[in-house]
C-alpha cells in the first residue's frame, strides 16, 4: 500500500468511525428534538386556531337584547321594518321614529328590554345606537334594491339567503368586532379558517362572486360594487 | 436526554409550522390588507342622512335645473332636476363637475388689494371703503369713466351692477360676447327692438345648422342634447354646414362642408335659390323684398356661391328646395358656440332665409319673442352727477370696440372699471391686447370667484361667492324656445370669506352715500331679488322655475330687409398666410373648466402640455401625424402638435379653444396654448362685434 492509499484509507476508515460512534447520541438529540417540534406545532396550531380568534376579535353587547321572533310575530315580515325607500335606498335598521310607529314611552309588554328601550331611548328621544351585524367596509356598495326587486329569480332573493334565519331569533349574540378592521366578525364569518356552510356564512367578495357566477355567469365587474 | 441546539431547532421550526397551518396567516394577511384602507389619515367622507336639493347651475348659459344629494348637509354629488322645463333631468360634465369650482385651487379666499405686484389680504370692511373712496374721488372728476363688463346682459345681477352704473352716472356697460347677444341683435335688426329669436329645435323635422355646434355647446347645451336625442325619434333630419367634421356634423344627416366664414354666402345662395324659383312663402315685409331679391339674386347666383364656399351649386339648388319642401323646418346661426367670431350679416342672412320660407312662430320654426323682463327694479335716484353721466353716449359699441379705443387713446378713457362674471383678459381675440388695455385704466375692481387672468390685472378683488354658495335668478337664452327663469340657491355656505356680488354691490353703494345709497336700499341681495322679481316671485320661489314665455308666439312678425338688402360685406380673415386658423369649440372645453372636464379632453386635442392642430393630409406637407410643428399667424406663434385628419377641410387648421390658461391652477392650466392668442378681432362694420371666424396662418415642421 502506497503512503497515498493509506492515508486515504485512514482517513476514510476515521470519517466512519465517527459516524457509527455519534450515533447513538444523536438519534436521543433529534428524539427530542422532535418532541419539542411536535409540542410547538401543536401548542401553536391549537392556539392559531382557538386562541387567536378570541384575541382578534373584541365582544360588545347591544345596547338592549332585541327579539326578532317577537316582532316578527307582532309587527309582520322583514318589511314592516327593513324596507326599500322611495328613493331606492334600504332602510336598514329602523330610526326611532319607525319604531315609535307602535312604541310609546310607556312598555307594551313586561321585558325588562323593552322598559330599557322606553326609557333610555324613547323618552329621552335618542337614537338607539344598533351595531350592525352585516356592515360592509366603505369602499364597498351595496344595493338592496337590485337584488330584491329584480322580475326573475336572479333578481328576488330573500332575505335569508345572505342574512339568515336572524328573524327567528329571540336575543340577540353579542357583536364581534375586529380590532385590526374595526369591521363585524359576520363578514369574515364565524368559523375562523373561512369555511361556510350555509350561504349567511360569510359575505366576503368571494362570496358574491359565487353567487354571481352561479345566477349570472359572470363575476361581475370591479365598478359594479367598488364605486 | 439533553437539550441541545436541535431542540430548540424543533422548537421554532414546530411553532412555525405550527402557526402556518393554523388559520393566523390567511386571516392577518386579509385583516391587514382591509386595515390600510381604514388607516385614520384616509378621508372617509362622513355618513348620514340623504337629502336632495334643488337648484339652478349658471356655469354656462344653459340655465340647467339641478339637484344637488347631500349627505348630513354636506353637498357631495351633482345630478340634473327632473322637473326642469329646460333639461327634464339632463346634466353634462361641467354641471355635475359643479363642486370642484367651490374648492378649486385659484379660488379668491378673501377680498385682495394689489400691492406693488402682488395681492395682500384685506377686510371686507377696508376693501369696501377703500373702492368706495377711489370710486367718490373719481366721481369728481366725471362720472362716465367708470365702466363694466359683465358676463351676459340678463338677470338681476346684471341689472344690480347696470343700476349701480346708472347711479354713478355712467351709461359704459359693456358684456362679452354671447350668443344671447347676437340672437338679440339679429332680432332688433330684422323684426325690430326689444325682441329676441328661440329656436324650437325640439319638434322641427329638418334642422339646417349653420355651423352651430349643437353637440359642441351651442345655446343651452343640455336642451340641444335632448333635441337631437328626440330627432332622431322624431326622424327629423339635420344638415350641418361647417368646414370640419365636428360632433354634430358628425351626427347629422349631411355634413356639407363651406369655406370658413362663408356660412352667410350659402345662406345668401339659398335665399337666391328661392327667390328665382319663386319657392318662398309670403310674409309681412315692410320696406318690401324687392330691392334684396334683385341684389341676392345678382350677386349670389349658385355658381358664385360655389365658388365662394365650395359648395356645388347644383347642391345648393336642390338644398334649397328641400329646406323649402320640409314642414318644419328651421335654420340656426351660430358657429360653434355662437358666441365668438361671429357677423350679424351672418346671423341676419340665416335669419332672413327662416323668414324667407316662412318659419317664423311655426312650431319647428323660430319664435321671435318679445324680450319679456321679469324684473322691475324701481326707478335710480339720480342726483346731477348721475344725470349729466345719462345724457353722454357710451364710449364705444361693443366691449372689443372699447379695448381698441382705450389701447388708442393717450388719456385715460375709462378711470375705473368693474368686472363681474367675465375674464377677458383670457377670452377675448388677442388677450394681450386686453392686458394692456386694463393696464391703462388705473383703478380696476373685479367681483371674480377665481384669481383668474383677468382678475389678476385687478387693483382690488372683491371675491364672489360660487353659484352653489349664493342665490341668484337664472334666466334663460341660448335660443332657447321658452323663456325660463330659475332659481340658484345656496346649497352650501360660503366655503371661504366671499359675499354675493349683490350683498357686496349693495354695501358698496351704501359706503358711497347719497343717491348711489338711496338707490341700493335693501338690507341684502336676497330681499332686492324678492322685490324686483316680485312678479314671479311666488312661483320661483316655491316651484324654483317660472315659465315667463312658452310655446309659439302668435301673429306673424314683419321682417326688414333694409340691412340685408345692403349686402353687407363679408368680413374677411386678416393676414395673408395661405391657411385660415380656425378655432374649435369643444363641449368638453367651454367656459371656466373644471378639473374634471379637462381630465376626460381627448389626446387628439390635447397631447402632454401640447395643443394638437387638425389638418388635412392633403394641406400637411412634409408634417407628419403626431410630430411637432409651429404655427405662424400675423399675431402669434406657438408651437404645437400636428393630427391629421381627413374631416377637416382642406387649407383649414382647427385648434381647440378653451386651453392655454395660465393661472393657478394646475389641473386646468399650462396646458397647450390658447388659441385666442393668436387671432385677432376683426371688427364688423354696423355691428362692432368681434366677427373674426379665424385667421391666415402658415404652419412648418418645428
Amino acid at each position: 500500500m502506497s503512503e497515498i492509499e493509506n492515508k486515504a484509507e485512514n482517513g476514510s476508515m476515521d470519517g466512519a468511525g465517527e459516524c457509527t460512534a455519534g450515533d447513538p447520541k444523536d438519534d436521543k438529540g433529534l428524539g427530542l428534538g422532535v418532541i419539542f417540534f411536535m409540542g410547538a406545532f401543536l401548542i401553536c396550531f391549537l392556539s392559531g386556531w382557538l386562541l387567536f380568534p378570541k384575541l382578534l376579535y373584541s365582544k360588545k353587547e347591544q345596547p338592549f337584547n332585541f327579539d326578532h321572533a317577537l316582532h316578527t310575530g307582532e309587527a309582520g315580515d322583514c318589511e314592516s321594518c327593513h324596507f326599500l325607500r322611495e328613493d331606492g335606498t334600504f332602510s336598514g335598521i329602523p330610526n326611532l321614529e319607525s319604531c315609535m310607529e307602535c312604541h310609546t314611552d310607556e312598555p307594551m309588554g313586561e321585558t325588562e328590554d323593552e322598559a330599557v328601550f322606553c326609557e333610555e331611548y324613547v323618552a329621552k328621544e335618542k337614537e338607539v345606537p344598533w351595531l350592525v351585524y352585516a356592515r360592509q367596509p366603505d369602499c364597498v356598495y351595496f344595493s338592496h334594491a337590485a337584488h330584491i326587486m329584480g322580475e326573475n329569480a336572479k333578481g328576488k332573493i330573500d332575505c335569508i339567503t345572505c342574512h339568515g334565519h336572524i328573524g327567528e331569533s329571540t336575543t340577540s349574540r353579542p357583536y364581534e368586532e375586529n380590532r385590526i378592521t374595526g369591521y363585524s366578525r359576520d363578514i369574515w364569518g364565524k368559523n375562523i379558517w373561512g369555511i361556510k356552510k350555509n350561504s349567511w356564512d360569510r359575505m366576503k367578495m368571494d362570496d358574491c362572486a359565487e353567487c354571481h357566477v352561479e345566477m349570472d355567469g359572470h363575476k361581475g365587474y370591479c365598478f359594479q360594487c367598488h364605486k | 436526554m439533553k437539550i441541545d441546539r436541535r431542540s430548540f431547532l424543533g422548537l421554532g421550526l414546530g411553532a412555525a409550522a405550527g402557526i402556518a397551518v393554523s388559520p393566523v396567516g390567511v386571516k392577518l394577511t386579509d385583516d391587514s390588507s382591509i386595515w390600510t384602507q381604514n388607516w385614520p389619515w384616509t378621508p372617509v367622507p362622513e355618513d348620514g342622512e340623504i337629502t336632495y336639493e334643488n337648484s339652478v347651475c349658471s356655469l354656462c348659459p344653459g340655465s340647467c335645473g339641478i339637484s344637488v344629494r347631500k349627505i348630513k348637509g354636506r353637498p357631495v354629488k351633482i345630478e340634473g332636476d327632473e322637473n326642469c322645463p329646460i333639461t327634464g333631468g339632463g346634466a353634462c360634465l361641467h354641471g355635475i363637475a359643479g363642486l370642484q369650482y367651490l374648492y378649486d385651487p385659484a379660488r379668491v379666499k378673501t377680498p385682495l388689494r394689489k400691492n406693488g405686484k402682488r395681492f395682500e389680504p384685506i377686510s371686507w370692511e377696508e376693501a369696501i371703503s377703500t373702492v368706495a373712496g377711489k370710486l367718490g374721488e373719481i366721481r369728481e372728476n366725471g362720472s362716465d369713466t367708470l365702466g363694466l363688463i359683465t358676463g351676459g346682459a340678463q338677470g338681476s345681477m346684471t341689472g344690480m351692477f347696470r343700476r349701480f352704473l346708472d347711479a354713478f352716472g355712467s351709461s359704459n356697460a359693456f358684456a362679452m360676447p354671447s350668443l344671447d347677444a347676437n340672437l338679440e341683435l339679429t332680432a332688433q335688426t330684422l323684426h325690430g327692438a326689444g325682441k329676441t329669436l328661440g329656436f324650437d329645435l325640439e319638434n322641427s323635422d329638418f334642422v339646417l345648422s349653420f355651423g352651430a355646434g349643437l353637440l359642441e355647446g351651442w345655446g343651452s347645451p343640455v336642451a340641444c342634447y335632448k333635441a337631437n336625442s328626440s330627432r332622431k325619434e322624431r326622424h327629423g333630419k339635420l344638415y350641418q354646414i361647417e368646414p370640419r367634421l365636428s360632433n354634430t356634423a358628425a351626427n347629422a344627416d349631411k355634413w356639407i362642408p363651406c369655406k370658413p366664414g362663408t356660412e352667410a354666402d350659402l345662406a345668401l345662395g339659398i335665399c337666391a335659390v328661392l327667390l328665382s324659383k319663386n319657392l318662398f312663402a309670403p310674409g309681412v315685409y315692410p320696406g318690401g323684398l324687392n330691392r334684396f331679391t334683385a341684389n341676392v339674386t345678382k350677386q349670389y347666383s349658385p355658381e358664385n356661391v360655389e365658388a365662394i364656399t365650395g359648395v356645388k351649386a347644383a347642391d345648393i339648388e336642390k338644398l334649397a328646395v328641400e329646406f323649402a319642401n320640409a314642414k318644419n323646418a328651421v335654420a340656426i346661426p351660430g358657429r360653434g358656440r355662437g358666441d365668438q367670431g361671429q357677423s350679424l350679416r351672418e346671423f341676419a342672412a340665416v335669419q332672413t332665409l327662416n323668414a324667407l320660407t316662412g318659419r317664423l312662430n311655426k312650431k319647428g320654426g323660430v319664435f321671435i319673442f318679445d324680450k319679456e323682463s321679469y324684473l322691475s327694479f324701481p326707478e335710480a335716484a339720480m342726483d346731477e352727477i348721475a344725470e349729466a353721466g345719462a345724457g353722454k353716449d357710451k364710449q364705444a359699441a361693443s366691449l372689443d370696440e372699447l379695448v381698441t379705443k382705450i389701447n388708442a387713446s393717450d388719456a385715460p378713457l375709462l378711470n375705473a372699471l368693474f368686472v363681474y362674471n367675465a375674464n377677458p383678459c383670457y377670452a377675448l381675440r388677442d388677450p394681450k391686447r386686453v392686458k394692456d388695455a386694463f393696464k391703462k385704466v388705473p383703478f380696476v375692481v373685479s367681483f371674480s370667484s377665481y384669481l383668474d387672468e383677468t382678475a389678476m390685472e385687478a387693483d382690488v378683488i372683491l371675491p364672489a361667492s360660487t353659484f352653489l354658495e349664493r342665490m341668484e335668478d337664472v334666466p334663460s337664452g341660448g335660443g332657447l324656445a321658452k323663456q325660463v327663469v330659475g332659481l340658484a340657491r345656496p346649497m352650501v355656505n360660503p366655503v371661504f370669506d366671499t359675499k354675493n356680488p349683490g350683498d357686496a354691490l349693495i354695501a358698496l353703494a351704501q359706503a358711497m352715500g347719497g343717491t348711489i345709497a338711496e338707490s341700493f336700499e335693501w338690507e341684502t341681495y336676497e330681499e332686492a331679488l324678492e322685490a324686483i322679481a316680485e312678479s314671479v316671485w311666488e312661483t320661483l320661489s316655491e316651484e324654483g322655475y317660472a315659465v315667463v314665455a312658452e310655446g309659439n308666439p302668435e301673429g306673424i312678425p314683419t321682417t326688414n330687409f333694409a340691412y340685408m338688402a345692403d349686402m353687407p360685406d363679408a368680413v374677411q380673415a386678416q393676414g395673408d398666410g395661405k391657411l385660415i386658423l380656425m378655432p374649435i369649440d369643444n363641449m368638453r372645453l367651454t367656459g371656466a373648466s373644471s378639473p374634471f372636464a379637462v381630465k376626460t379632453v381627448s389626446d387628439k386635442v390635447i397631447a402632454g402640455k401640447d395643443v394638437v392642430v387638425e389638418i388635412n393630409p392633403a394641406t400637411a406637407k412634409g408634417l407628419k401625424d403626431g410630430g411637432d410643428a409651429v404655427i405662424t399667424t400675423p399675431v402669434g406663434k406657438a408651437k404645437v402638435k400636428v393630427f391629421l385628419n381627413e374631416g377637416m377641410m382642406p387649407g383649414v387648421i382647427g385648434m381647440a379653444k378653451g386651453l392655454g390658461h395660465t393661472y393657478d391652477n394646475p389641473y386646468v392650466a399650462g396646458k397647450g396654448v390658447n388659441v385666442n392668442d393668436l387671432i385677432a378681432p376683426v371688427i364688423e362694420p354696423g355691428s362692432g362685434l368681434d366677427a373674426a371666424f379665424g385667421i391666415t396662418a402658415s404652419i412648418s415642421k418645428a
